[in-house]
């Protein structure tokens, strides 16, 4: 690089990414990538559960991604991409060894410090399950201090499942809940079938001193929202990651506008009551 | 200040103004006349200003005419604010080289010559003290916007005309030049020669005033220059009620009224492009044939297109309603959510240079007249 000057200033710059090497890449699902990236030469810093990284893919563009790996490795950038756009989809290209622009990590994340001495219920839908993991390596890392874990995840079919394995081994653990479901399934799968929402009723947690981390598609986390509202939490417990259009991710694109909030700045984690009113109102 | 502090500069000591402000490195720049319009561009001395010109403005409509003086600054506002320098339209982020593995990004450097801007009303130093909140006030300071705020030097004008669609009177941001200023100027148009009383704002403005030929203002000359904006105040073409204006329209999201503007509204943007607080923006990636070259450019981008609000499946606001009540809402009552402030100065750019005349102050006034409880 130039000078040490000139490199702090494009530093200091957030809209200016550094650059990033593609550690390893594994398939996920249908569509779905995860990556871990390795920031050159600087030090990995950190992340809180439920962060994100503008990812750039140099000539193609700039996209935002949850970090989905732990939080306890940060020196390993952990990315699960769907490859649904022009620049998701050439991110998921990107072979080990490729370089990637990386900012980050930004926004406010999950509430773990508020969860101690709770029962903490995940509810997550498709690839949602991804910006959740980071806060579930963290509830499993410090498991005594949280009360009930229990983790409700529901993709549209079998295949989609992401993290299968890892999902496997947590499941053997005897301190942890997790129940997953699928909208739709041919003959070998035997377990749930529906909606994510209908797993919340028989979750084990107390509504009273439980708080719930919700992300998914926002049909789905108003669905169970108005689920865990039922079985008795309050709004105040409830905490949802919201998604919108990010061109900067730093509150001056003005593109992630949600009535009063911007997602990139005040989000993308928020408490539900902060939200009230804004899920139900159309086109905001 | 004190008005005991007010100073006289004439037409021929503005001049010399602007050529000590060059001499500093200073680029100056400020309202003259090109197509038919009075935009902010690079002046060299007071013959670049709009002298004898004034502007004629309504809803969807904007004439340059004849004054019967020589006044320099006897308009109101024009499609330009002074955003398009501090936040220009289009601009250079960085640029990626590739050699081989390695990628080295670099930043784009800042502009060489800080700016001198003559002219700027009351209502645009409040768009400037709006955007300042925005753009360096947060965790994230916008590093272009920073290096382009720091080191202006602003020579305010007291308006002397009130547009037709002005009003900013009711924003509590004109026509008076409160704050924000290095020098501010009131024209005395009806005097010979060119009679400017000057009002110091800074350190900056009070020595560079002390080089010029100036004098003492007179006790007559600074009562008349209290006298134009008090005129000036008294003749808004427009008015808005805004002490509540943030509850009512958080309360009405969904009035009719929005349905009866989107089938006016073209979604256009203009409104956007000419008003003096929005400040969005998009991003493009560019890159040579071989991906070795690389670079990303930002650009002004508006909260009327499809791809502003787009994310995997759709636009979050599909329709020409939603889009102008994010537009009018975001404007008017989110932006004090956001920023501690309205997003509205008062200007009228917005009314005057709308393709069809939709008035923002006429829809406030609908929604507030035809309100269910």
């Amino acid at each position: 690089m130039g000078d040490a000057a000139a490199f702090a200033a494009d530093r200091a710059d957030p809209m200016v990414p550094r650059v990033a090497r593609v550690r390893r890449r594994r398939r996920d699902g249908p569509l779905v990538w995860t990556l871990e990236l390795e920031a050159d030469g600087a030090d990995p810093g950190g992340f809180a559960p439920g962060q994100f990284n503008m990812l750039t893919v140099f000539g193609v563009g700039e996209v935002p991604i949850s970090l989905s790996g732990d939080p306890a490795a940060p020196d390993r950038l952990v990315h699960t991409v769907r490859a649904v756009g022009p620049v998701s989809a050439a991110l998921a290209r990107v072979e080990p060894g490729g370089a990637v622009g990386l900012r980050g990590p930004f926004g406010a994340g999950w509430p773990m410090a508020e969860a101690a001495g709770r029962d903490v219920v995940l509810v997550a839908g498709g690839l949602g399950l991804a910006p959740l993991r980071p806060a579930l390596y963290r509830l499993l890392a410090e498991r005594e201090r949280y009360g009930n874990v229990v983790l409700l995840y529901g993709t549209r079919s079998p295949d989609e499942i992401l993290f299968r394995r890892e999902i496997e081994t947590w499941r053997r653990r005897l301190d942890i809940d997790i129940e997953v479901t699928v909208d739709h399934a041919a003959g070998d799968w035997h377990g749930h079938v529906g909606v994510v929402t209908t797993l919340i009723p028989r979750a084990a947690f107390d509504p009273l001193h439980a708080l719930a981390l919700v992300c998914g598609p926002e049909v789905m986390m108003r669905f169970a929202i108005s689920a865990l509202r039922d079985a008795g939490l309050a709004e105040e417990a409830v905490y949802l990651s919201m998604e919108r259009n990010m061109k900067c991710a730093v509150g001056l694109c003005g593109h992630c506008q949600f009535g009063p909030v911007l997602v990139c700045r005040d989000g993308p984690v928020f408490r539900f009551d902060r939200l009230r009113g804004l899920l139900r109102t159309k086109e905001i | 200040m004190e008005t005991a502090t007010r100073r006289i500069l004439t037409s021929e000591g503005l001049d010399g103004l602007l050529a000590a402000l060059k001499r500093r490195g200073y680029r100056t720049v400020g309202p003259t006349v090109r197509d038919q319009a009075i935009v902010y561009d690079d002046i060299g001395s007071i013959a670049d200003l709009p002298g004898g010109w004034t502007d004629e403005q309504d809803g969807g409509h904007y004439r340059l005419v004849r004054r019967g003086d020589a006044a320099l600054f006897g308009y109101a506002v024009g499609p330009h604010s002074w955003k398009k320098f501090l936040h220009p339209p289009t601009l250079r982020l960085w640029r990626a080289a590739r050699d081989g593995d390695a990628v080295q990004v670099v930043a784009e450097a800042p502009p060489e010559q800080p700016f001198a801007f003559i002219g700027v009303r009351g209502c645009e130093l409040r768009a400037i003290e709006i955007q300042d909140r925005v753009l360096l006030a947060g965790q994230h300071a916008d590093t272009p916007y920073r290096e382009r705020r720091r080191g202006a030097f602003i020579v305010a004008v007291n308006c002397a005309k009130a547009g037709g669609t002005c009003f900013c009177t009711s924003m509590n941001a004109g026509p008076k030049a409160a704050a924000g200023f290095d020098l501010a100027l009131t024209e005395l148009a009806d005097r010979p020669g060119g009679v400017f009383v000057v009002e110091i704002g800074s350190e900056a403005g009070r020595l560079m005033l002390a080089d010029l030929p100036q004098r003492a203002a007179t006790e007559g000359e600074i009562a008349a220059a209290e006298g134009v904006v008090e005129r000036t105040a008294a003749a808004m073409g427009r008015a808005m009620r805004s002490d509540d204006v943030r509850e009512l329209l958080l309360r009405n999201l969904d009035h009719p009224r929005w349905d009866a503007v989107a089938e006016r509204c073209l979604t256009c943007g203009n409104c956007t492009m000419v008003c003096p607080t929005c400040f969005c923006t998009s991003v493009e990636e560019s890159s040579d044939l071989a991906g070795g070259e690389t670079g990303r450019s930002r650009r002004w981008d508006s909260c009327f297109t499809m791809d502003f609000s787009y994310i995997h499946g759709g636009a979050v606001r599909a329709s020409a309603r939603s889009r102008y009540r994010q537009w009018m809402t975001h404007k008017l009552a989110t932006w004090f959510d956001q920023f501690g402030s309205s997003g509205c100065v008062g200007c009228g750019r917005c009314i005057t240079w709308c393709p069809v005349g939709i008035d923002i102050t006429e829809e406030v006034r609908a929604i507030r007249d035809s309100e269910q409880r």
